[in-house]
């Protein structure tokens, strides 16, 4: 299941290339790009429990880094 | 932004001040260094204690503040300082330059409308555009953008194009034309019916499109962020062995100098420079290229374009007109309007330009009451009953298959041969007009170093051939049908170097599986068909095949300037990193290294931005 989310308040590429990072060692996340440019988080996760995986990866992004606002497209 | 920009100067004044005037209390410079430092950098000692708790130490707001505190604390007054504001203006810099970049990408797709007006009952209502079900009646006001797609019902106007094919002339419509969403409607009013859905229109099918193309990332940006992960770590030991070692071999030397050179190490240890700068340079790329009309569904596709050695071309819709027109009629045994109305009655379902052109010749409105059981022969031609009577109308292969004698007939173009009941009845003659700028194109591609260039296609070898010769195309292939193509192509892909690409080019009528196994897919004049957008990797709003050169060339530059930013980026960094480990570099020059470096290479990628348009 592919789900896009738009992603502000990135300090940097490289923050937002960590972020991936932690992103994809997610349970339940098969792929996830963050373009720091067009500030997308595309995720590609499993339909089962995609509720829980969501609110994993918010958590992710909440713990790494806390002044990103993310919101569903 | 702002307050950024004042704090800056604030800092900057006090840091001058202090540098300049040496003061009797040498104490009173030291705390003027401390203040603005405090004033140009508190918020990233803060955001590097908060990222200490959570296991980031190799974040660059703590690589920074541990390289300025650490200065700091060996006396280095003004360096900590002056490191400190370099940085920030430099990243003041790039978020400037990030933000213009994002912005200058945002309006060339400000394509989205806002409202529609719907007229019911009489009335007309301001409302949504997704909200509009087809049939429904739209007016559409001199300088609002076309909502949705649709038929012009009533009125005339010029509509402005350019945001979605990069074509300045505006285009005439009148009663009875279809019209796009997201172009601009300049002089008239328009009332419209809608033929199209908001979602399946064909802005939201654009928008969609270059939304997500940045979701695709190219090798190059896997390289870097490969490149980033070990790059930091790396560095950040090196420098703490620095620290450490030298001095205990060399008892002589001082341990502050060691710890200098360490601290230097940290500041150029940051890879965000190269990190924003390849992905900025695709983003500029794939925005300068929707400039003009090209559509580039990722990264990874304008990477892959760049090595284009192989362009295979589809005929019809591609290099030719794709309009054709009856020519001859070459009736036997049945009148002219007999011939063409039957052909026209059996093709009448199909559209493919070649009942287009049927149509348009019979020139009398089609009673579809009298067409039953229509059936397309992949290849061959189509079947339909007509009347009561079984009409056949198709190439030579046709009645070959279907063992009818008939008359060959030898004039160059496209030849349909008609059956009534399998009986041959006659011939009709249908040629294309090569388009104005396809023997150009051809040869702005070998100038561009495309290796080969071939054309494909499912009409007879003669007509093939006789394209082929006047636009210097060097090899092709006829008389193929949709899945003779995609054996074709998968040959061609095999024929090409290890690295070389092969790029197929097609209108997307019955070439989307071709259009999906080529390296890159083009579709030309890309709102025809959703299985070529669907299919193809990169979409070309006009059906000029001068766009593959213009995207070709759009694609070499962004690589070009993707290529300098790398190795300026990297061999910048490992100079001053071993200018510093020999204590030959200070802070300052690091900085450059650092935030100095990533400026240059946002700049230099912003260059992809300013496309120009091919000559015509």
């Amino acid at each position: 299941m592919k789900k896009t989310f738009k992603i502000k308040g990135l300090d940097c590429a490289n923050c937002a290339l960590e972020l991936e990072r932690a992103i994809k060692k997610i349970k339940g996340i098969n792929d996830v790009t963050i373009s720091f440019m067009a500030e997308k988080l595309v995720i590609n996760c499993d339909e089962n429990g995609a509720d829980e995986i969501i609110k994993n990866v918010k958590k992710v992004i909440k713990k790494e880094e806390p002044d990103v606002e993310i919101k569903e497209i | 932004m702002k307050k950024r920009t004042i704090k800056i100067i604030i800092a900057f004044i006090l840091f001058l001040v202090s540098l300049v005037i040496s003061f009797e209390n040498v104490w009173i410079n030291s705390i003027l260094y401390i203040i603005s430092y405090l004033i140009v950098g508190l918020d990233i000692v803060i955001k590097a204690v908060r990222n200490i708790f959570r296991g980031k130490i190799f974040d660059e707001n703590f690589l920074m503040t541990i390289a300025t505190i650490g200065a700091f604390a060996i006396g280095e007054f003004p360096e900590a300082v002056a490191v400190m504001l370099f940085y920030q203006v430099g990243e003041l810099f790039q978020s400037y330059a990030v933000d213009k970049s994002r912005k200058s990408i945002a309006s060339l797709m400000d394509i989205r409308p806002d409202f529609a007006n719907l007229k019911k009952d009489g009335k007309i209502e301001k409302c949504d555009p997704e909200e509009i079900n087809i049939e429904d009646i739209i007016i559409i006001k001199p300088g609002e953008k076309v909502p949705l797609d649709g038929t012009v019902i009533d009125g005339n106007s010029m509509l402005d194009t350019s945001a979605l094919t990069g074509e300045s002339i505006p285009r005439e419509v009148t009663v009875g034309d279809d019209i796009l969403s997201g172009c601009i409607n300049q002089t008239g009013l328009l009332e419209v019916k809608v033929t199209k859905k908001f979602g399946e229109s064909t802005v939201s099918k654009i928008l969609d499109l270059v939304e997500n193309a940045s979701s695709k990332k190219s090798k190059s940006e896997n390289f870097i962020s490969k490149f980033a992960k070990y790059y930091t770590p790396i560095v950040v030991v090196i420098a703490i062995l620095l620290a450490i070692i030298p001095p205990i071999i060399f008892k002589e030397t001082e341990f502050t100098e060691w710890l200098y050179r360490a601290l230097t190490f940290l500041v150029v240890s940051c890879p965000c420079a190269l990190v924003i700068s390849i992905p900025l340079g695709f983003f500029g790329g794939i925005g300068g290229a929707s400039k003009l009309g090209i559509l580039v569904k990722g990264s990874n596709y304008l990477e892959a374009l760049s090595n284009t050695e192989i362009v295979v071309f589809d005929k019809t819709g591609t290099l030719t007109e794709g309009v054709f027109e009856v020519q001859k009629i070459n009736p036997v045994d049945i009148s002219k309007e007999d011939l063409i109305k039957y052909a026209a009655y059996a093709e009448s379902f199909s559209n493919h330009p070649i009942a287009i052109s049927l149509i348009k010749a019979y020139g009398k409105s089609i009673d579809s009451k009298i067409i039953s059981e229509t059936s397309e022969l992949s290849g061959l031609g189509v079947n339909a009953i007509v009347d009561g009577k079984n009409i056949l109308v198709g190439n030579e292969k046709l009645m070959k298959e279907k063992n009818i004698t008939y008359e060959k007939c030898n004039e160059i173009g496209t030849i349909l041969y008609v059956a009534i009941d399998n009986k041959f009845v006659g011939t009709i003659t249908i040629s294309d007009k090569i388009k104005v700028d396809a023997k150009d194109s051809i040869e702005r591609l070998k100038r561009n170093n495309v290796k080969k260039t071939i054309m494909l296609t499912g009409d007879k070898i003669k007509v093939a051939e006789n394209v082929a010769s006047k636009l210097n195309i060097d090899e092709v292939y006829a008389e193929l049908l949709p899945s003779d193509k995609v054996e074709k192509v998968e040959e061609l892909i095999k024929m090409k170097s290890d690295n070389g690409k092969l790029a197929f080019v097609g209108d997307g009528i019955n070439d989307a599986p071709v259009l999906a196994i080529s390296d890159i897919g083009i579709a030309m004049g890309g709102l025809g068909s959703d299985a070529a957008i669907e299919a193809a990797d990169v979409v070309l709003m006009t059906d000029e095949p001068s766009k593959v050169v213009d995207a070709i060339k759009i694609s070499r530059k962004t690589m070009r300037i993707v290529k300098q930013n790398i190795i300026f980026a990297i061999s910048i960094k490992i100079l001053v990193l071993i200018l510093s480990a020999f204590g030959l570099s200070n802070m300052w020059e690091a900085v450059f290294a650092d935030v100095g470096v990533s400026v240059l290479a946002i700049l230099n990628s912003l260059r992809v931005l300013r496309v120009k348009k091919s000559k015509k």
